[in-house]
């Protein structure tokens, strides 16, 4: 970080830490969400029907296009070669062999790539989603093992990879930073999250738990994380003059064509960069080094280039979530109530980004207790920049938590989910604001008679069949509402025959989550369509407004945009009505859409049909833009998700392999509005969160900072036998505070997962395992 | 020389170290073929080769002399799609996509297996008919990863379709 991108950090924590004292004041009505979303109370529509995908059929017959898959006519394939030490200088990179290689069309270094400023770091500016502060290609300083250093172009891929083979590369190393220990010793820093510290403290939460009847007090540690979504990173490229054409796999599409065209100097509209499919992303799917590199190669050969990253490429330049060491204290009385929570510890960042896994964020919110003391500290290392993967913090901020309470519930002889339930805040416990929707206390009455919580031995080692232990475990997670700014839509209404098509775009991405479709549902519902009639248009840079697949925010963000476009276009169809309409005389906000049309909200006899106003106005058509209001509900109440899970597991006393039987969740999410898409969304957070539990590890040589697992058959995920049927249920109560009642849901599947099932094992075998990932050494 | 692909005589490439799967899908420009690892542990490049899975990535185009290959694109008859691809849409047994068409040229090849009676190490009676239990498909395709998660909705649609006749 440098001191200008630190004090623009803190500039914008000083703008938040202010409106975060004004907003919780204002009047509720002045506030984005005051007054609930008509389609909340209707409940006759498509939303909470479920529906199939709408790009169903082109993914199943593999008509979709990835970013990989797009053609120029004269395209060249792009190969990388990327360091082998942690830090230090380039000495030499001899090219003459890989330049005479067959199909070799350009071999590009640090010595002869354009000119070119360092991507701003994420956090620095709205667009800003750079990695890390660290010019590409501009000079001979290593930063990290695995950096890449330098680009092949050749006519085929085979002749690309087998010239970058042929590069010597000569290194000056320089003492570097990879050992955790080594890092913790040159000190620790407090950890900054979007400007503002990872800090809380209520009371005197060290003296009251020293003075508590009842307390747990012990360390858990989560190592790094790959998302390693199964399309790996790539793009295909070309320069027309001076435009860049990115077809690129992005969740953050609008804010990558900016980091780009800011890298090249270049007007925002001199970037198109288009992402209809992504094939998962899971918060990796955003700018990296490689499609800077490959725009440069491109504009120095003066041919299209296609750089698809080697999944081992993936692993050496798309960084991962970081590895954390927590401590989880809990101070109770007799009856079970928290008397002091601490939840402190450590993440690792590198010299050049700012991104401390944030594993405190869901404990804001979680638990009463008067004394609370929550803070994240940071050491450096000499590594890839970690970045956001799901539920960055709550994923494995949950894990140490969960299990402590898990811990407490064992020492009080109570039952866990009561334990929790005893614990219930009546206002957000950090912040002090009122939630808007928290029906908790119901998602885990309903998981646990759903799923037999009673049948749980309430002793541990209690239950076996043969050599397996089978034992029952529980944990709450937790994921926030968001709606960042920048959202627009645009909506167009187009007149076919005498009917009204429409056509809603959104600078969104789709990552598999069911966006499109969702945003097909939601956008027949408000402009009173049938869902055939509606078009969705995302992925695409040229769509007005900025809108993140992350934060689990894209839905409510959407929502919010198309809420207000909608306003417009209501307006614009007013205007256009004129007075010879049975509408004359009405304004804006007496009207709503209706069954293909126009109707007054309080006398729908009053209408008039979208054909028919177009028609008298002679009008084909009417498009509107406009941008969501400013986000400022989740400022005025504290806005989360939860959920109840519950893991069943085997263990066996032989091999301690472990086997997951039976998961349900129950989710208190607002209201569901595609169950089809949703249960996905569900399932396969808790899937990566089983991963995460039982086997996932990027594995780091402490020695030279180089992963040493960079293969999806070296880094496990589960499998299909290591998946059973997932029970998924939902509360369905909508929060009045949201678009559409609704609250994101992409992240929290993953959050809690891994305590649930460390506390299952626990029930099966007594043992405590407090590191992750529970591989069957731990148990034997 | 030739390879036959989803019915069509193609040439093989020129360089003999283009894989099957890059053939596939840079110089036949037949992209529903996915490439996940490159290196034989995802699956998302199954294609069927006279009938039977395997991984594009590992194979040489070259080998596939007279061959007939079978991809994603070439699954569906004319407009109607294979019912098994209908299952996965119905049962949602993806998200993104990406492993989606090496899971179902998987299901196929796996389902003609089981009928074929080739056992898995779940199989207990190796003298008996095979019977797709869902263990037993969980088994059969855990070479075909899926990320986001879909593998609930994947092994349903398998169930509901191909597996059908060999199951319990």
């Amino acid at each position: 970080m440098s001191i200008v991108d630190s004090a623009k950090q803190a500039a914008q924590g000083l703008v938040m830490g202010a409106l975060q004292k004004l907003v919780p004041l204002a009047p509720d009505s002045w506030i984005p969400g005051g007054k609930p979303d008509p389609l909340i109370a209707r409940k006759h529509g498509l939303i909470g029907k479920p529906v199939s995908r709408l790009d169903g059929t082109l993914k199943v017959t593999g008509a979709a296009p990835f970013a990989a898959e797009f053609r120029f006519d004269t395209m060249v394939y792009a190969s990388l070669a990327y360091s082998t030490i942690a830090r230090g200088r380039i000495v030499a990179i001899d090219t003459q062999a890989a330049e005479s290689a067959p199909g070799v069309v350009l071999v590009m270094t640090h010595r002869n790539a354009p000119r070119m400023a360092t991507p701003p770091v994420f956090g620095t500016s709205v667009h800003a989603i750079g990695p890390a502060d660290l010019p590409i290609f501009q000079d001979d300083r290593i930063h990290w093992n695995g950096q890449p250093i330098a680009c092949v172009l050749a006519e085929t891929q085979e002749q690309a990879d087998h010239a970058a083979a042929l590069l010597d590369i000569s290194y000056a190393p320089e003492p570097s930073i990879t050992d955790l220990a080594a890092a913790k010793a040159k000190g620790l820093e407090q950890g900054l999250f979007m400007g503002q510290p990872l800090r809380n403290s209520i009371g005197d939460a060290e003296g009251a738990l020293a003075n508590a009847e009842y307390r747990v007090d012990q360390r858990y540690r989560t190592p790094r994380h790959n998302h390693n979504p199964i399309e790996p990173h790539a793009a295909t490229l070309a320069w027309e003059g001076d435009t860049l054409i990115l077809h690129d796999a992005s969740q953050m599409v609008t804010q990558q064509a900016q980091s780009m065209a800011d890298v090249f100097g270049l007007k925002t509209e001199q970037v198109r960069l288009t992402s209809p499919y992504v094939g998962g992303g899971f918060g990796s799917k955003g700018l990296w080094d490689h499609q800077v590199i490959a725009a440069a190669a491109s504009r120095l050969a003066g041919r299209p280039v296609r750089i698809a990253l080697s999944r081992e490429g993936v692993y050496r330049t798309v960084g991962g979530r970081a590895l954390t060491e927590q401590r989880v204290a809990i101070g109770a009385r007799a009856d079970g109530t928290f008397e002091a929570l601490i939840h402190t510890g450590l993440s690792v960042i590198t010299p050049h980004n700012n991104m401390p896994e944030p594993f405190i964020l869901g404990t804001r919110s979680a638990y009463a207790a008067p004394n609370l003391l929550l803070q994240v500290e940071i050491a450096r290392m000499n590594m890839l920049a970690n970045t956001f993967m799901r539920a960055p913090g709550e994923a494995v901020g949950t894990f140490a938590l969960e299990s402590a309470i898990d811990e407490l519930a064992v020492d009080l002889g109570l039952d866990p989910v009561e334990l929790r339930i005893r614990n219930e805040p009546e206002k957000d416990p950090t912040s002090g604001l009122t939630f808007s929707s928290r029906h908790i206390v119901k998602a885990w009455r309903d998981g646990a008679t759903r799923f037999g919580w009673d049948e749980r031995p309430a002793v541990p080692g209690a239950r076996t069949e043969g050599e397996w232990q089978i034992g029952m475990g529980c944990a709450t997670g937790t994921y926030p509402y968001y709606r960042m700014p920048g959202a627009e839509a645009r909506i167009t209404l187009l007149r076919d025959g005498d009917n009204v098509r429409a056509k809603v775009e959104v600078a969104a991405a789709e990552m598999g989550m069911g966006t499109s479709t969702t945003t097909a549902i939601v956008a027949a519902e408000r402009l009173g369509l049938p869902i055939d009639w509606i078009e969705v248009g995302y992925g695409d840079s040229a769509i007005p407004g900025a809108i993140m697949a992350g934060g689990s925010q894209q839905t409510a963000a959407i929502g919010g945009a198309v809420i207000a476009a909608h306003g417009e276009l209501v307006a614009a169809l007013l205007k256009l009505a004129g007075n010879d309409s049975p509408l004359a005389g009405l304004s804006a906000n007496e009207v709503g859409s209706d069954e293909g049309g126009l109707a007054k909200l309080d006398d729908p006899s009053r209408r008039e049909s979208y054909a028919s106003i177009l028609t008298r106005a002679r009008r084909d058509s009417v498009s509107v833009t406009k941008a969501g209001s400013m986000p400022l509900e989740f400022m005025h109440w504290s806005m989360h998700s939860h959920s109840a899970l519950f893991c069943e597991v085997r263990v066996n006393q032989v091999t301690g392999e472990v086997r997951v039987s039976r998961f349900l969740g129950s989710f208190d999410c607002g209201r569901i509005l595609n169950p089809k898409t949703a249960t996905s969304q569900f399932r396969g957070g808790i899937i990566m969160g089983l991963g995460m539990a039982l086997m996932e590890e990027t594995q780091f040589d402490e020695r030279n900072g180089r992963i040493m697992n960079p293969s999806l058959a070296e880094y496990h995920i589960p499998v299909h036998l290591d998946v059973p049927e997932i029970d998924v249920i939902w509360t369905d109560i909508p929060d009045p505070h949201t678009p559409m009642g609704a609250h994101g849901i992409g992240e929290i599947g993953i959050t809690g997962v891994a305590a649930a099932v460390a506390n299952a094992i626990y029930n099966a075998t007594g043992k405590r395992i407090r590191d992750l990932p529970i591989t069957l050494d731990r148990l034997l | 020389m030739s390879l036959i692909v989803n019915g069509t005589e193609v040439a093989p490439p020129a360089d003999p170290r283009v894989s099957l799967l890059d053939h596939l899908r840079e110089g036949l420009h037949l992209p529903g073929t996915k490439k996940g690892c490159n290196q034989g542990a995802c699956g998302a490049c199954t294609v069927l080769v006279d009938g039977d899975r395997i991984l594009s990535c590992l194979a040489l185009a070259v080998q596939y002399d007279g061959r007939r290959i079978t991809t994603i694109e070439g699954l569906a008859d004319d407009d109607a799609l294979h019912p098994l691809q209908t299952a996965f849409i119905e049962h949602d047994g993806f998200q993104c996509g990406y492993c989606t068409p090496g899971q179902i040229c998987s299901a196929i090849g796996m389902a003609a297996e089981a009928r074929r009676g080739v056992p898995s190490v779940l199989t207990g009676d190796l003298s008996a008919d095979i019977t797709l239990t869902r263990e037993e498909i969980q088994e059969r395709m855990s070479g075909n990863l899926c990320r986001c998660g879909a593998h609930n909705g994947i092994i349903n649609a398998i169930r509901a379709t191909v597996a059908a006749e060999v199951a319990a």
